[in-house]
């Protein structure tokens, strides 16, 4: 889209997607260390995970700032109003990916503490698809790919699948050998945890759907957030 | 701050001085010029205003007059009687001559009135003020030597002896010239008077504003709100800013060839002075109301169309009457140039001596401006100074438009 | 350009391939319209993009200029408005305006009022005459303010007070639609916010079209918004989806301040 007439303007709208971009490079980093040290049984990475997440909290808070105060005194209307709008939500969406990160990190560090149990790469796989998916919507938010955000959004259901598959796994290994509970209950809340990633991930790109077009994405969502728990509720 | 703007905003400043300065030497100039003006007119009119007049016993023998017929009467012979006895002239035919002399004719009319005003004089004697004739007027005045003697001296030594003795007793004073208001022209200057111009002034601008204000602000009305905008009106607009710059004895010419030729209407006539001076006043008119109309908000007329009034009634309703104040002053302007104008009058032949009091305005009659041609254009030395009274009751008249112009927006305005 | 959004209402005033030529100038581009009832239809759009000629269409104010010359068909309930059979002053009496600049005549407060009805004869006497003025001045919400000087002069009043009394005045003569040409371009934020919640009540019972150079008025005030360009009519649709989500480029670019 072409300049706007007040230049400022401009620099402001990318400024706001510096910040985006910035917070996004960053949740990936963090949840890339947060695995890292999951998978090396790395408490010291897993301590600095923890503490770094207030760095995205900050960054969060900066984004918020900065669109009430768009909001203020450019009365943005149709694209320029989704973008902020856009970046407000994608924000506290990035802001809730780290939290999760963070997460993984502190279970990691009482995770360290045990004996190391097989599901774990199980979970770590999951983990690969996630950061996938992660890393391609944030891509697709810096260059405005609808494309892309859609075959992200359609990935989530994969995502699902294997997080229905973990959970029974996860299940039967803590049947089979009731020591490893602990351990195996710590692994089930990562990959929720992991999972929500991927769900806030496709949020991520429904919004982006909502910048480019100016519409929701319509159709069923592809979405089994709790699709493990259901079935297990059933019985 | 470098020097360069400094020194341009130096020289500036400068500049606007030097204007100020030149602009105040003008106005101080023209005003200087006007003033020079006035006071040279009021100071040679203001002995015209008084007349003199000589206090006589006068016999109203009741032979000599009948009060059925006074016009019959020989009152200047009873004039003449008196002054011969107040003077003791005896028989000497020069003597008896020149204690005529003393008297104006108008000293008929002034025992004509105070009879027809008193009749019961007649029959008795009585001190009576009677008009003096000019040559002791402007010796009174000290306008001719009173050394008869000198050059110039209007009064033989006899006649100034007479006078010095009337001053001594009191019974020759300088008293306010009525006839100079009430009177028609006359030869005799201490008899002239400026009623019939001011009458002929007054018929003709009647006149003129009857048929020009209509016809103007109608003409101006159309130009500006109704004609459409192509080469026809353009041309017509022209034209009649042309002839606002049109020399006004042309309009003299053309009412001479119309009016009087081809309509045949009278000579000297205000009806016909009226009609030329509203040719004159028109293009002003017409130029002032459009200015007027022009200068009404277009929001107004807008405002008015929307709610669906006509095309007539935007302009009656709220045009118009915002208009008007600038229709007034651009009317009297032309009018007080009207009355002002006499080369036009000339032409159709305004420029006559008359002595009646115009009745209607078909009858002959001057107009101010005309008068003051005709007196100044006399050779008598004591048509001067009336020369210089008509001009200032012309100058008072042009202030008393204004004052109306003013007025009359003052009114209009304060609606708003 | 044909909207297939939520509710339909019945349209009042439409507008088919209407086009007006200032002379040699091709000023508004074979324009299709509908006005709906009940609605606030705001029209926006650069200077000179037609708006406000498509605007005085519609009451024919552009009669009044010597040049102008409208094609077409614009119709006012089932009747053609530039039909011979019309009678301009009545189709004025049935469309009102509010123009730009408040403009009320330097008469008093009351005869701003009255005018209208006295030249459309819409009372028998004095009573019936105050009432209609009374009413108006209420509907404007402006009755409270003037109530105790209706004899003052109109143009006494202040900018904001001013422009409600020219609503009033146009309401006064009972229209079923009422244009507004930039009706708050020359008011203070506050009086603006009076003049458009005044607009927003009189939504119930006309018809109303605005043109407006402020985004924002055109979000707040209307249903629906049409955007005009070099004559020509853009786009229009609901004013929630113009403002969130316009469809052509050119609305995008113009109300996101990217004109160029």
């Amino acid at each position: 889209m072409s300049q706007h007439t007040v230049k400022s303007f401009d620099e402001e709208l990318s400024h706001l997607a510096n910040i985006l971009a910035r917070m996004g490079g960053l949740a990936e980093a963090q949840l890339a260390s947060a695995l890292q040290a999951l998978s090396r049984r790395d408490s010291e990475l897993a301590a600095r995970v923890v503490a770094s997440d207030q760095r995205i909290d900050e960054l969060e808070q900066e984004v918020q700032n900065f669109t009430v105060r768009m909001l203020a005194l450019r009365q943005p209307v149709a694209a320029d109003l989704r973008h902020i709008v856009a970046a407000l939500k994608i924000s506290s969406e990035i802001e809730r990916i780290g939290d999760y990160a963070a997460n993984v990190a502190k279970r990691a560090l009482v995770l360290n503490q045990l004996p190391a149990v097989k599901p774990l790469s199980a979970v770590l796989h999951m983990a690969t698809l996630v950061q996938e998916i992660l890393k391609e919507v944030l891509d697709a938010t810096v260059e405005q790919d609808l494309d892309k955000a859609i075959r992200v959004w359609n990935r989530d259901e994969e995502v699902d699948d294997m997080y229905t598959g973990l959970f029974r796994e996860l299940l039967t290994y803590m049947m089979e050998d009731p020591r490893t509970i602990t351990a195996c209950s710590h692994l089930m809340f990562m990959a929720k945890n992991i999972e929500r990633i991927g769900d806030h991930a496709t949020n991520i790109a429904e919004v982006l759907h909502f910048v480019v077009n100016g519409t929701a994405l319509k159709g069923a969502r592809p979405k089994g957030g709790g699709g493990g728990l259901d079935i297990e509720g059933g019985h | 701050m470098t020097d360069i703007p400094a020194v341009r905003l130096k020289r500036r400043h400068a500049a606007e001085r030097r204007f100020r300065v030149i602009g105040l030497v003008a106005i101080v100039m023209a005003l200087g010029v006007l003033a020079v003006l006035l006071t040279t007119v009021i100071v040679k009119s203001s002995s015209a205003f008084v007349g003199a007049q000589i206090a006589l016993d006068v016999t109203f023998d009741a032979d000599a007059i009948d009060p059925a017929d006074l016009g019959a009467a020989d009152w200047q012979g009873l004039a003449k009687k008196a002054a011969e006895a107040r003077f003791g002239v005896g028989d000497d035919r020069r003597l008896v001559r020149s204690a005529g002399a003393m008297l104006s004719s108008g000293a008929a009319e002034d025992l004509r009135k105070l009879v027809q005003s008193d009749p019961s004089v007649i029959g008795g004697t009585r001190r009576v003020w009677v008009t003096a004739s000019v040559d002791v007027d402007q010796t009174m005045k000290g306008h001719v030597p009173a050394d008869p003697d000198a050059d110039g001296a209007r009064l033989n030594a006899a006649q100034m002896e007479w006078l010095t003795a009337l001053r001594a007793s009191g019974d020759a004073a300088l008293h306010f010239n009525r006839r100079l208001f009430t009177s028609g022209d006359s030869r005799e200057p201490e008899l002239a008077g400026l009623w019939g111009a001011v009458v002929g002034s007054l018929y003709s601008l009647t006149i003129t504003l009857a048929i020009s204000f209509p016809i103007g602000v109608a003409a101006a009305i159309y130009l500006e709100e109704f004609a459409p905008r192509n080469k026809f009106t353009h041309v017509i607009e022209v034209n009649i800013n042309n002839l606002a710059a049109v020399p006004s004895i042309v309009f003299g010419l053309l009412g001479l060839e119309i009016f009087l030729n081809v309509f045949g209407l009278p000579r000297s006539a205000p009806l016909v002075g009226g009609l030329v001076l509203a040719l004159i006043c028109l293009p002003t008119i017409i130029i002032a109301g459009r200015a007027a109309l022009k200068a009404v908000p277009p929001s107004i007329r807008q405002a008015a169309q929307g709610l669906g009034a006509s095309k007539l009634q935007t302009v009656t309703h709220h045009v118009l009457p915002l208009a008007m104040p600038g229709v007034l002053t651009g009317t009297i302007l032309g009018m007080a140039h009207a009355l002002g104008e006499s080369a036009p009058l000339l032409m159709i032949g305004m420029v006559a001596f008359i002595v009646d009091i115009p009745r209607t305005p078909l009858d002959p009659a001057a107009v101010l401006p005309v008068q003051v041609f005709l007196w100044a254009d006399s050779p008598e030395r004591a048509f001067v100074e009336k020369t210089s009274a008509a001009i200032i009751v012309l100058l008072v008249f042009l202030a008393l438009m204004n004052l109306a112009a003013i007025l009359l927006r003052k009114k209009f305005e304060r609606r708003w | 350009m044909t909207d297939t959004e939520h509710h339909v209402s019945k349209a009042k005033v439409s507008a088919r391939d209407v086009n007006v030529h200032y002379g040699e100038k091709h000023a508004l581009k074979h324009v299709d319209l509908e006005i709906r009832e009940g609605e606030v239809t705001a029209l926006i759009g650069p200077s000179g993009c037609g708006k406000s000629t498509f605007l005085r269409c519609i009451n024919r104010m552009n009669d009044l200029v010597d040049t102008a010359r409208v094609s077409g068909e614009l119709v006012l309930d089932g009747q053609d408005i530039y039909h011979p059979s019309v009678d301009v002053v009545q189709l004025r009496a049935r469309v009102g305006m509010v123009f730009q600049k408040p403009n009320p005549f330097p008469k008093s407060i009351y005869d701003n009022v009255a005018y209208g009805p006295r030249i459309h004869g819409l009372a028998n006497d004095k009573t019936e005459l105050d009432e209609i003025v009374r009413s108006s001045l209420e509907k404007a919400g402006l009755l409270g303010e003037v109530e105790d000087r209706l004899q003052e002069a109109g143009t006494g009043l202040s900018g904001g007070q001013q422009q409600r009394l020219c609503i009033a005045r146009a309401i006064a003569v009972a229209p079923e639609v009422i244009l507004m040409d930039e009706p708050c371009s020359a008011l203070d934020p506050i009086a603006t916010a009076k003049v458009e919640e005044l607009i927003d009540e009189l939504r119930e019972n006309f018809t109303i079209v605005i043109v407006t150079h402020s985004m924002q008025q055109a979000a707040r005030v209307s249903q629906r918004t049409a955007f005009f360009h070099l004559g020509e009519l853009i786009e229009v649709g609901d004013t929630e989806r113009i403002f969130t989500n316009p469809r052509h480029p050119l609305t995008q670019g113009y109300i996101t301040g990217r004109f160029g």
